[in-house]
């Protein structure tokens, strides 16, 4: 083996590795989102090639709402779907979309869109 | 289920709070309720159909009744400040929501009583208006979360000339029941009024600013504040999704069209051997390398315009830790034009001049592709979803009310409960309603896929959308807005196609996954080229790093379920079958045995005249009219069955006199002077009537289904009379089909043995559940689903909920304009067993499409990203170009959504 070889094979599953830790396991940034005066936590989640935030923090058994605005056209992102509610909407381009839920069991739901390669989380504890 | 005499609330029966009244038992919601009664009961007693002492079959007609009556106008109010309010919530998407917001409201002050109703999403609320106001319970169910639908109407005031007016208009306004809020603008003349339009009407509206003196012009109609951006002279209800749809496609047509235009010249340059070009213009000319500094500015706009989303949609997966079919794309792209660029500008870098080359050919051809193939993914979608858009279109856009005497053409938005509305040959019946004046045929087949005609006539149900066909008639509207049978069908179907089929969840997973494991397949490949593959072995690790990213089509893996599922669920609409969500469908091919319902499912659902058998020489006719004369008094459905008996027979009728029940045995009175006993045989044998030989006959009549009742008259047996509730036409036919689809099926019904072997004989059916009561039919369904059977249930949606629900799937049979039946899975609107057919058939065939495109998406990713790789390479020397990879990519999505439109030409199998 060359240098250039040895050299090539070291970085190439450096950055396999990398890919690996990164698409699937580092921490992804959660945000926490507080509850208002009236009671609801709402959220303001931009649709654009993914779900910005993606993952957020809320309390279990209070109502919560998620504002989706979806700037993009991409059919990609349409839909977008919350399969342990059993709840999906279309989400109109530049147009906020609200979703409303109540969750009172602590744990972690994911939502994504309708081919599932947009993801997100809400994490109630 | 009882209705509430006093404030007309559905009450679960048996309910805590009841009076016996006037020899019949009334049912409360509240102790409140029950004392308003009892304090004065003439008050509340309007109808007789509010006793709720009914057989389970006379359950049936009250409890249909009593739904329609929930839509009337629901606001009353009482002497003492006590008002009651219905107040329509949205997002009441669970139960448990419920009780927050029933607590929520009853902890006011001044709240009475407060009531969900999960079915109907609304709020009934008593209060005191003294003590507190509708909005500030409006108020109290938003802060816990919930919305509050509301209308929003704008009118046009004419005649305010000061600030005062405004005051004086929106106090005024403010006091109508059902007026959330009211601003009255001066500078532009306007009012913004939000209300709830099942308590109050527009008419009602304005008339209140008109006793004020002053003008009003019906500039707009009424529309949620969220569609106000739309109805600027907008005739046509506009999908804004499908215009977004247009707008990209359009917008990737042109980046296809210019990437394309450049892919041409760089190809042509790119390969000079090829064409025999002259030398000036082979590898290492002076010429070539002028053509590819070219070539490499000119590619910059195909990949940073044409292929702009590729490096959006990547970055923003990126920032969020995901990967997509972006992703892929960007970095291919990107790895191609970087190595060609060195190439282009640097080629000294190289130890080997063989390792100079370049890629930009790629980069053109592959954006060109990748982008026309989304182009047409997008436009084969709208396809696919031009069932829901056909619905839209059915919506009529105004009707000819009736009003003040006059007919006005009004848009179709302003028309509110109970308005008169006309209807000419060849027009659009605008909203849902019961006709009540004149005669004519409607064609149906928009909504229940029905081809013939329907005859309509007086009392007869009208749906909104449907086309009225012959004749003129009026009809009083039922159902508007939302509430219209359409309306909910579109909600229905709209929320069935995004919904997702089980199967869906192996892709799901797989799609978290598959593009980083591309990702690292393709670095995995580039490292084993560039160390083990021939030279040049720079530029075969490039080519295949570069295939592998463009070749891999996550699209056409998360594509494959959700548009078949689209285009199946529309093709069920349109045959007037509603699909609930995708579960339901892909669980309905999986049912080998169906639950039938004999009431309303098999049969016709409401008993009618079949036999008069006469003896002792007493004519027919006379036995039927003295009969029918008799139950005119009684309430009974097989009396009405008797009564319409003689009524089509044209028989004349009198008054019966000295009127007397006997319970358990049957009636007797005075008719025409002449005295008349109806019913059972104790109630012969209490008369010491003699039968003479009509008992055999009956037992004979029994065994056919039917309920025969004995006649006596002055004493003596005159006959027989029979009802039966008849089986539908094509329930025999429907039941063969069923069999042949290899289902088990089993017949379920309250009534005696005898009466159901009779019907199970007559339609085919071999195993009969009979004596069933009401309540026990969801542990039957439990019982077969004990068997290991997968269960399918056909009834009703109120009788048979809970049945609906135990089973696997719930088929609801649909009445008119019934349509969001709860419990139901699937819902019939045609009211035919034949739709249970084509229902199952209908989820046969999707599911098929579905695994079709995934088998097909599976297998092509399988096949193309080891091929990608360069597997065949050491046996057949086989290497695909990024060119091919980028064609197959963009085609493979487009194939999925093409094959799911195979499933538009879905046709009911005959035989």
């Amino acid at each position: 083996m060359t240098i250039e070889q040895i050299l090539v094979t070291i970085g190439g599953i450096g950055t396999a590795i990398w890919v690996a830790w990164y698409f699937w396991l580092s921490e992804k940034k959660a945000v926490k989102i507080q509850t208002a005066l009236s009671g609801i936590q709402e959220a303001f989640i931009t649709v654009k090639g993914g779900y910005t935030p993606d993952v957020l923090i809320f309390d279990a058994g209070k109502p919560i709402k998620l504002n989706f605005h979806r700037e993009e056209t991409a059919a990609c992102s349409e839909q977008v779907i919350f399969d342990d509610f059993q709840k999906q909407a279309t989400l109109t381009t530049n147009k906020t979309i609200p979703i409303e839920l109540k969750i009172d069991k602590p744990g972690e739901y994911e939502f994504h869109c309708a081919m599932g390669m947009l993801r997100g989380k809400l994490i109630v504890k | 289920m009882a209705l509430d005499p006093v404030c007309g609330m559905e009450v679960k029966s048996p309910s805590k709070f009841y009076v016996h009244y006037d020899g019949k038992h009334y049912e409360f919601c509240s102790e409140n309720c029950m004392n308003k009664f009892k304090a004065e009961p003439a008050k509340y007693i309007k109808g007789d159909n509010l006793n709720s002492d009914l057989t389970s079959e006379e359950h049936k007609h009250h409890n249909n009744s009593a739904h329609e009556k929930k839509t009337d106008a629901t606001y009353k109010i009482s002497s003492e400040g006590i008002e009651k309010i219905t107040i329509p919530i949205s997002a009441l998407h669970y139960a448990a929501g419920i009780n927050i917001v029933e607590d929520e409201i009853k902890k006011l002050s001044g709240v009475k009583s407060a009531k969900i109703n999960f079915a109907a999403s609304s709020a009934h609320v008593e209060f005191n208006n003294k003590e507190i106001s509708a909005k500030d319970i409006i108020e109290k169910i938003n802060q816990a979360g919930y919305e509050t639908n509301k209308a929003t109407l704008q009118i046009g005031i004419g005649g305010m000339y000061c600030g005062s007016c405004v005051t004086k208009i929106e106090n005024e306004l403010k006091k109508v029941h059902g007026v959330m809020s009211a601003s009255v603008e001066l500078g532009t003349d306007t009012a913004l009024i939000d209300y709830s339009p099942s308590s109050v009407n527009i008419p009602e509206i304005k008339g209140v600013i008109e006793k004020l003196g002053y003008k009003t012009y019906s500039t707009s109609g009424v529309k949620p504040i969220k569609a106000k951006d739309e109805k600027q002279g907008a005739e046509e209800p506009v999908d804004e999704d499908q215009v977004a749809r247009e707008k990209e496609y359009k917008t990737l047509m042109r980046k296809f069209i210019f990437a394309a235009m450049v892919a041409l010249p760089v190809v042509f340059f790119s390969y000079p051997e090829l064409w025999g070009l002259p030398v000036q213009f082979q590898k290492g000319s002076e010429m070539l390398r002028y053509i590819w500094i070219a070539m490499s500015l000119i590619s910059l706009p195909v990949m940073l315009w044409s292929g702009s989303q590729f490096y959006t949609g990547a970055w923003v997966a990126f920032k969020n830790k995901s990967a997509n079919m972006h992703t892929l794309i960007a970095t291919g792209i990107s790895a191609a034009w970087i190595y060609s660029a060195v190439a282009t500008y640097f080629p000294s870098i190289f130890p080997n001049e063989k390792l100079t080359g370049q890629f930009f050919d790629v980069i053109a051809v592959v954006v060109a592709l990748v982008v026309l193939g989304m182009a047409l993914e997008i436009k084969a979608k709208g396809r696919s979803s031009e069932a829901i858009k056909k619905l839209i279109g059915l919506q009529a856009k105004t009707a000819k009310v009736l009003r003040g005497g006059k007919e006005t053409d009004v848009p179709v938005e302003e028309v509110v409960l109970d308005d008169i509305i006309i209807v000419k040959p060849g027009e659009k019946i605008p909203v849902d309603g019961v006709l009540t004046e004149g005669y004519s045929s409607v064609d149906e087949s928009m909504i229940t896929g029905e081809p013939i005609a329907v005859e309509k006539r007086e009392g007869d149900e009208v749906i909104g959308g449907t086309i009225n066909k012959t004749g003129s008639f009026k009809f009083k509207t039922t159902k508007v807005g939302k509430d219209t049978a359409l309306a909910q069908i579109i909600q229905m179907v709209g929320q069935a196609q995004s919904s997702k089929a089980p199967i869906q969840k192996i892709v799901d997973k797989v799609a978290g996954y598959f593009v980083p494991t591309v990702i690292i397949i393709a670095i995995l490949s580039f490292v084993g080229w560039f160390d083990f593959g021939p030279q040049p072995n720079l530029i075969y690790a490039l080519i295949v790093f570069v295939t592998v990213l463009v070749i891999a089509c996550p699209c056409a893996l998360g594509l494959a379920t959700p548009i078949s599922l689209m285009v199946g669920v529309g093709k069920g609409a349109e045959n007037g079958i509603l699909i609930r969500s995708g579960d339901a469908l892909e669980t309905a091919q999986k049912i080998n045995a169906i639950v039938l319902d004999k009431t309303g499912t098999i049969t016709e659902g409401k008993p009618s005249l079949t036999d008069v058998i006469s003896t002792n020489g007493f004519d027919e006719s006379i036995i039927l009219a003295l009969s029918a004369s008799i139950e005119k008094a009684s309430e009974h459905p097989l009396a009405d069955a008797i009564v319409k008996g003689a009524e089509e027979k044209s028989l004349e009728l009198f008054e019966p006199k000295n009127f007397n029940a006997v319970p358990g045995h049957g009636v007797e009175a005075t008719v025409n002077e002449r005295k008349v006993l109806l019913g059972n045989k104790k109630m012969m044998t209490k008369f010491n009537i003699t039968l003479n030989g009509l008992e055999e006959k009956s037992v004979q009549l029994a065994d056919e289904g039917k309920t025969p009742m004995f006649v006596a008259i002055d004493g003596q047996a005159a006959g027989i009379i029979a009802v039966a509730d008849i089986v539908k036409r094509d329930s025999k036919e429907a039941i063969e089909e069923l069999k042949k689809i290899g289902l088990e099926i089993v017949m379920i019904t309250g009534d005696n043995a005898r009466t159901a072997n009779a019907i199970a004989k007559q339609v085919g059916v071999d195993r009969v559940l009979a004596e069933v009561l009401p309540e026990d039919k969801a542990a039957n369904v439990k019982k077969l689903q004990d068997e290991g059977k997968k269960v399918a249930m056909v009834g009703d949606g109120i009788n048979d909920a809970p049945a609906l629900a135990q089973a696997d799937i719930g088929l609801a049979i649909g009445t008119g304009t019934d349509v969001a039946i709860e419990a139901s899975d699937i819902t019939l609107i045609k009211g035919s067993l034949k739709g249970v057919v084509l229902a199952i058939q209908l989820s046969k065939a999707t599911m098929k499409n579905i695994k079709q495109n995934l088998f097909g998406a599976f297998f092509y990713n399988a096949l193309g990203l080891p091929i990608a790789a360069g597997f065949l390479f050491p046996f057949f020397g086989i290497l695909l170009s990024p060119m091919i990879a980028g064609a197959a990519m963009a085609f493979s999505s487009v194939t999925v959504v093409t094959n799911a439109n195979r499933l538009r030409n879905f046709r009911q199998k005959e035989k």
